[in-house]
């Protein structure tokens, strides 16, 4: 056991194996353009559909339905479906990514506009704000918290689930898991779920970092320095 | 001036929200519609700014049908409070009230310095312009309230139940702010409210609602007290609502006399001439003096707490005018419910 470590911190840390084309370096950048790629289409897709279903109440159950639709669907299933029908290439590896990220970005954002306060928006169209400025003035930053939740959960299933491309012959950080079980190299295999766990904790740290320093001011202690909080 | 002509409101589930409504709301004057829930009050006022729209009959401010006006811009021409203020909890107090201005194009800096101004108008302190919704007491917000619905500076004011979420205390100051800030202003104010009392206090006219959506008496306050229409409304304003008549009626008229002198109990002054207590050999009772302005309620209270049955009158400065006896506000207030019944009839 204390060897198999051993030898997983040579393999981690070692120049050589960072270095080439066939390098953790040039792996982990593969890995991350996919995994951001995939979530940059699933978001573009997701984010419109969950505004509108939260904004116009209209299709909810897509967006309810989407969840556990999202939850069954058979990731591997998929990518040797779209490789069936349309060849090999990386199509087959984004269309799994972005359908399992697409529902987590639809609910959340969903849930975030249905979390917002009836009066808050009834005050908003009262006030005189026309539907898109309801949305983007009011609907939308309060339902920031969530939205960033769905991100954040789709962007780390899809780091998680990136290493599919190396079992239809491309890169990424899945290289290392598909060629150590084909060579029974225990250390490579763990060497590469190794890096993917820790690529997948840094960006969630990253972007739960960027949402506290960002987008929410009103939710930050106040200047006395005490909690906020509601009094009579 | 608001105008309902024969408005009525149907909602797709079936309930009728409002019967055949006609009534005129005048120019300057606040107009209190009250009842129980779902008698069509807050129906009746989401029609004017159009956040509801009515099924037949016509609705006109100062004029106009709204319903031939663009919704959003007739609503930023339309001063709106709701319970609970419906704030927005992501912007701070100024950007809360300067919405309406920078939705009709003004830029922020001025529209931030109209901003500020609202700020003072309703008494809140200047650095409470800086903080979140979250850091304000209910009684703030739903000062912040009144300043967002202001900014624009809007002729119509609606009020949806605002100060039906604020402790006793506090709802009576904002009642009071609102007094005031309507002597400075002369909104057309259009007020939805259960609360009879609250009703009784800030209406020009009360406009009573029976469930169904039926406008059963639109009259002042002290012509609906004294005569009301019929045993719905008289059950509505309570059984006391001869005293709260009283509360609408000022001591100006009631006949004062000077201070008795010898008596078992003398009126104790300090050299200004302020009333001090009421004093006997052997007692000190506290005395409440009340000034023309205070109401014949406030002043048949004050009598039944005087030792002497005599109400310590003083003028602005506090300074002693003479007193009123309990006989002459009893008489008083008398005449006061006939006068009243004389004009309701």
């Amino acid at each position: 056991m204390f060897e198999l470590f051993k030898n997983l911190g040579t393999w981690l840390t070692s120049g050589s194996q960072w270095a080439g084309s066939d390098g953790i370096a040039h792996r982990l950048g593969e890995h991350l353009q996919y995994s951001l790629l995939a979530t940059l289409i699933a978001a573009a897709i997701g984010l419109p559909l969950g505004l509108l279903i939260g904004h116009t109440g209209k299709g909810a159950f897509v967006a309810i339905n989407l969840a556990s639709f999202g939850r069954a669907l058979p990731t591997v299933g998929l990518v040797v479906l779209v490789f069936l029908a349309g060849g090999l290439s990386m199509l087959p590896v984004y269309v799994a990514l972005v359908a399992l990220a697409v529902p987590a970005i639809v609910t959340n954002t969903y849930a975030g506009m249905t979390a917002v306060d009836p009066d808050v928006k009834d005050a908003a169209r009262g006030q005189g704000m026309r539907g898109h400025q309801v949305l983007f003035q009011v609907e939308l930053p309060l339902a920031l918290p969530l939205i960033m939740t769905g991100l954040r959960l789709a962007l780390i299933q899809v780091v998680a689930t990136a290493t599919i491309a190396a079992y239809v012959s491309f890169g990424g950080l899945g290289r290392y898991v598909f060629d150590g079980l084909a060579q029974r190299d225990l250390v490579q295999v763990l060497g590469g779920a190794v890096l993917v766990a820790v690529v997948a904790v840094v960006l969630d740290l990253l972007l739960s970092t960027l949402q506290r320093f960002l987008f929410l001011p009103h939710a930050r202690t106040d200047s006395r320095g005490g909690t906020p909080t509601r009094t009579a | 001036m608001i105008q309902f002509d024969a408005v009525h409101k149907r909602f797709p589930n079936g309930t009728t929200a409002v019967h055949d409504l006609s009534l005129e709301m005048p120019e300057g004057g606040v107009t209190v519609l009250v009842g129980s829930s779902g008698c069509g009050k807050t129906t009746t006022l989401r029609m004017i700014n159009r956040m509801v729209e009515p099924t037949s009959g016509t609705i006109k401010v100062n004029g106009r049908d709204v319903t031939q006006q663009d919704a959003a811009e007739l609503r930023r021409s339309i001063g709106y409070v709701i319970q609970q203020a419906g704030l927005f909890p992501h912007r701070t107090v100024l950007d809360n009230i300067a919405t309406v201005p920078l939705l009709l194009g003004w830029n922020r800096k001025k529209a931030r310095a109209r901003a500020a101004e609202l700020l003072e108008t309703v008494g809140l302190a200047a650095d409470a312009g800086k903080r979140y919704p979250h850091q304000l007491s209910g009684g703030q917000q739903q000062r912040v309230g009144v300043a967002r619905a202001l900014a624009a500076d809007p002729p119509v004011l609606l009020m949806d139940e605002p100060f039906g979420a604020v402790d006793p205390v506090v709802r009576t100051q904002l009642q009071d702010e609102l007094l005031r800030l309507q002597k400075e202003l002369n909104k057309t104010i259009v007020f939805v409210t259960h609360d009879v009392d609250e009703a009784v206090r800030l209406g020009d006219r009360i406009a009573i609602f029976r469930t169904g959506g039926h406008l059963v008496q639109c009259a002042p306050p002290a012509e609906l007290l004294a005569g009301p229409a019929d045993d719905f409304v008289a059950d509505f304003l309570g059984a006391e609502r001869g005293l709260k008549l009283l509360s609408l009626q000022t001591l100006a008229d009631v006949p004062q006399g000077p201070a008795p002198q010898g008596g078992t109990w003398t009126l104790v002054l300090d050299p200004a001439g302020k009333p001090l207590h009421w004093a006997s050999k052997d007692a000190e009772l506290p005395v409440r003096p009340l000034t023309d302005g205070d109401s014949l309620l406030a002043a048949l209270n004050e009598s039944i707490a005087s030792p002497t049955g005599l109400v310590a009158r003083v003028d602005a400065a506090g300074v002693l005018t003479g007193v009123s006896s309990r006989d002459d506000i009893h008489v008083h207030a008398g005449q006061a419910h006939s006068a009243a019944r004389v004009v309701a009839a």
